[in-house]
């Protein structure tokens, strides 16, 4: 299983797309690698600097619609080959969502009112999170602050993360 | 309780029931091309599962960047290509044969009703025209498709749209799309199928059609969908003639997989479009759309006529009828890029691509090239696009260029200006109807 825990990226837009996770002239390498220097290279968002921001970051949270447009599947790589497994939000594009758990990675939904706090408590602190997989718990710490926050993913998104991706599931059941 | 066009395909093709509402369904046809597809490929290998479930049901094309701009492209296409061969996947188009993905594989009659279809490709809804379920997937999903043609997704929701009341001549199932993701939103028909029905779809051709499922995504939807009927089986005849005896018989087999009266939706659009004036985008999102009355005199460098949204016959020759014996603006360079092969060939007999050549227009080859921002018509910063395509996100068709969504007969009216403008075929406050 992949690591789920670290520091947290903010990033405070709904509709994050695609292309601006990782733009399309990127989708000629035939690595994943090779996607590690230009993920949220197109991300115009205040305060947000691509090239010092992401170094040493494990976690995204975000607001609605994260992911949408393109099917590309180098969105979630990109964010895997920085290290980033995780990606907490007030809501997933579907494609980008199913790609994240068939990498064994997670997208996690919380409600508004709980990534307003998130937001409000945490953004602009140096913040990490610890995710306990099986009770459904983060917890969320900056300084002397810390907090708890339950989460629930389905049955077979959790077979997916434990058994390291859709591949595998799948050939071993069809 | 009575069933969605979606929930029939779903039924129809169930295979497991993993947990919840998970369902995992058999898959009539999988699609691939060279940018999402060669991933999946050296996956398998490394995996040593170098194998496809069923080489007729894998339809492949080198449709983004061709013929290829550099090394990292041709290699893309070398291991799609390869990979064809050793399976003797038969249905593989290649440079001189290849167009637009979502164009070239309905024209082969590889899109039936009924069938269930992925791609790594999210404007796979395109597919729904004809009443399949067809859903744009990632590299992993493609691959577990190719090697055991299955894939899991929720048990499907579906939106009902009920587009209803004239269109006025100069307005197209662009204007219509465009209109319709203005209004319910980029995530308004997130996890949901977008069933589109009304007197309007009903009397759409298929190229209509497709435009109007293209855009789906844009809506955030799995799928568009319209039910098959008289027009779908007519345009599948050629395909279809030896399995029915007659269209009416073909006609009576798709019936299966339209809509119950007492389907459950949750939701139900209905959209009047007798109103309706011709759309643009003028932002960095889809769901960003505005009158071209209000945008017009907006100075644009470029306009590209193509892609899997508006590539089509229908597309070009609306636009060359609104160019012909005309001129392009000095001021701006013009892109047409026929969608496929046959689209070119139908173009050129009928004297459209002269019509598009005098104007001053540049006539490339099939391929998706600019809508994406990976060749044939790249904007520099600070550059406008009038386009027919589907996406308008920031940085899409060049880093730091704008790309203002709108239909064939907009994109050459703006040709011919040089601005966002109205097309002749349109008469605002007029009698269009």
């Amino acid at each position: 299983m992949k690591n789920f825990n670290g520091r947290v990226l903010f990033l405070d837009r709904s509709d994050i797309n695609t292309d601006e996770i990782i733009p399309a002239k990127y989708l000629t390498e035939s690595t994943k690698i090779a996607l590690k220097p230009n993920l949220l290279e197109d991300l115009v968002l205040e305060g947000f600097d691509p090239q010092k921001d992401i170094e040493g970051k494990s976690v995204v949270i975000t607001r609605d619609n994260f992911g949408c447009g393109s099917s590309r599947e180098h969105a979630p790589w990109a964010f895997e080959v920085n290290g980033i497994n995780m990606v907490i939000a007030t809501g997933f594009a579907r494609i980008f969502r199913q790609n994240m758990f068939n990498c064994g990675m997670m997208a996690v939904e919380l409600d508004a009112t709980a990534v307003d706090e998130l937001f409000a408590e945490f953004a602009g602190e140096e913040t990490a999170i610890e995710t306990d997989i099986d009770k459904g718990i983060f917890t969320i710490s900056a300084g002397e602050i810390s907090r708890q926050i339950s989460f629930s993913i389905s049955e077979y998104d959790l077979s997916l993360v434990k058994a390291g991706g859709w591949v595998e599931f799948a050939d071993q059941n069809y | 309780m009575g069933k969605t066009i979606a929930e029939k395909i779903f039924d129809a093709h169930l295979v497991d029931n993993p947990s919840g509402d998970i369902q995992v369904v058999r898959l009539d046809a999988v699609f691939c091309h060279e940018i999402t597809t060669p991933i999946a490929i050296t996956d398998l290998v490394a995996r040593g599962k170098d194998r496809v479930f069923d080489a007729t049901k894998i339809k492949a094309v080198i449709d983004h960047v061709t013929p290829a701009k550099d090394s990292k492209t041709a290699l893309q296409g070398k291991i799609l290509r390869d990979w064809a061969r050793r399976h003797n996947i038969v249905d593989f188009f290649d440079i001189g044969r290849n167009g637009v993905c979502h164009a070239i594989f309905p024209e082969k009659g590889f899109v039936r009703p009924g069938y269930t279809i992925i791609m790594g490709d999210s404007h796979t809804c395109t597919h729904g025209a004809f009443g399949a379920f067809a859903a744009g997937v990632g590299t992993t999903d493609l691959e577990v498709g190719i090697l055991k043609g299955v894939c899991a997704f929720k048990k499907p929701l579906s939106m009902k749209v009920n587009i209803s009341g004239t269109l006025a001549r100069g307005v197209y199932a662009k204007d219509v799309i465009l209109a319709l993701i203005s209004k319910i939103g980029v995530n308004g028909a997130t996890n949901r199928v977008m069933e589109f029905s009304g007197n309007v779809v009903d009397a759409m051709t298929m190229d209509q059609r497709m435009t109007l499922c293209n855009m789906a995504v844009e809506a955030g939807a799995t799928s568009g969908i319209c039910a098959p009927d008289k027009v779908t089986v007519d345009y599948l005849w050629p395909f279809i003639e030896d399995e029915y005896p007659t269209k009416e018989a073909a006609l009576d087999a798709f019936n299966v997989f339209t809509p119950d009266a007492d389907a459950a939706y949750t939701d139900v659009i209905e959209f009047d479009v007798t109103p309706l004036v011709p759309q643009v985008t003028f932002g960095f999102k889809p769901d960003q759309v505005k009158p071209v009355s209000d945008m017009e005199g907006e100075p644009i460098h470029q306009v590209y006529i193509g892609s899997c949204t508006n590539g089509r016959f229908e597309d070009l020759e609306i636009a060359a009828d609104i160019i012909k014996g005309k001129q392009i603006d000095p001021g701006v360079r013009a892109i047409v890029s026929p969608a496929t092969p046959d689209i070119y060939s139908r173009a050129l007999s009928a004297g459209i691509i002269k019509i598009f050549m005098d104007a001053g227009f540049c006539v490339t080859n099939p391929t998706c090239g600019a809508c994406l921002g990976m060749s044939n018509g790249v904007l520099a910063e600070g550059e406008a696009c009038a386009a027919t395509t589907n996406r308008n996100f920031n940085g899409r068709m060049g880093k730091g260029g704008m790309v203002h969504l709108m239909s064939p007969a907009t994109a050459a009216a703006s040709a011919l200006t040089g601005t966002i403008s109205n097309s002749p075929l349109f008469q605002p406050g007029g009698d269009n109807q």
